[in-house]
């Protein structure tokens, strides 16, 4: 079968629903799921946050000062670092006022990562979305 | 006949999502395709056995046997299940638990995924 490519959708904003966090969760057990497949076999998942999903994306949380949980920032560094590509929505950024600078893009506080966050346009995650085995919305 | 994968992540009670992906289950079945469930998010309210029946409320126990009876493979989220205090021995027989790497490696083999979010 080879590589498999999936396509985790993310349009729920943060903290409002589990959804967000369950998105990158999943997404980084690629890193593991060989253990239930065949040799050479593998899912090559990307992670995109479109709608209010954007949301997630916004650097500077507070979850585990505030509420003692995890931050959906954690969780994107750490898919980062994993070689799970984050890409963001150009338009739906546009749409809520957010700029670059505002958008977490990298792992480097927790000690770095060969990705960083791709700013696409939705024509580009439609083709993804095209070109991918399965997609995943949350 | 092919091969379908669920990933079910509504809660029990709230919607009639989980309901549906029973349903839909329960068709893909009768139809003669193999049917993988993964239960995750709130969706592991399913992994508590002994659950009562009342008209008001959804429940789908009773459909879910029958269905692994016919062959569903119906795997849930362990940490999802453990952080809302269902343990090993709350899981109905026959029931599995997992990581979620368990899901995505169900995505290679799968013919067709269908990935029922939750709330």
């Amino acid at each position: 079968m080879g590589a498999v490519k999936l396509l985790f959708v993310v349009q729920r904003p943060p903290y409002k629903s589990e959804n967000p966090r369950l998105a990158l969760t999943h997404a980084i057990a690629s890193q593991t799921a060989e253990i239930y497949m065949d040799d050479g076999d593998s899912v090559v998942p990307t992670v995109v946050f479109v709608g209010d999903g954007v949301l997630n994306m916004v650097k500077g949380q507070q979850a585990m000062k505030i509420y003692g949980v995890t931050s959906t920032e954690s969780h994107i560094k750490s898919s980062l670092q994993v070689d799970v590509p984050i890409w963001i929505c150009k338009e739906d950024m546009e749409r809520l006022g957010l700029k670059e600078d505002q958008i977490i893009t990298d792992a480097e506080d927790i000690g770095g990562a060969d990705l960083t966050t791709k700013f696409v346009s939705f024509a580009d995650i439609q083709k993804e979305m095209e070109a991918v085995k399965h997609l995943l919305f949350f | 006949m092919g091969e379908f994968t669920l990933g079910v992540f509504p809660s029990l009670v709230g919607s009639m999502s989980l309901d549906f992906s029973f349903k839909l289950a329960e068709a893909a079945i009768a139809k003669g395709h193999k049917v993988n469930m993964w239960l995750s998010g709130n969706a592991v309210m399913m992994a508590k056995k002994g659950q009562k029946a009342f008209k008001d409320y959804s429940h789908n126990e009773k459909l879910m046997k029958e269905l692994m009876g016919k062959g569903m493979e119906v795997t849930v989220c362990e940490a999802c299940a453990e952080a809302r205090g269902y343990h090993k021995e709350d899981v109905p027989e026959g029931m599995k638990r997992a990581s979620m790497d368990w899901y995505l490696a169900k995505t290679v083999k799968t013919d067709k995924l269908l990935h029922i979010g939750g709330e």
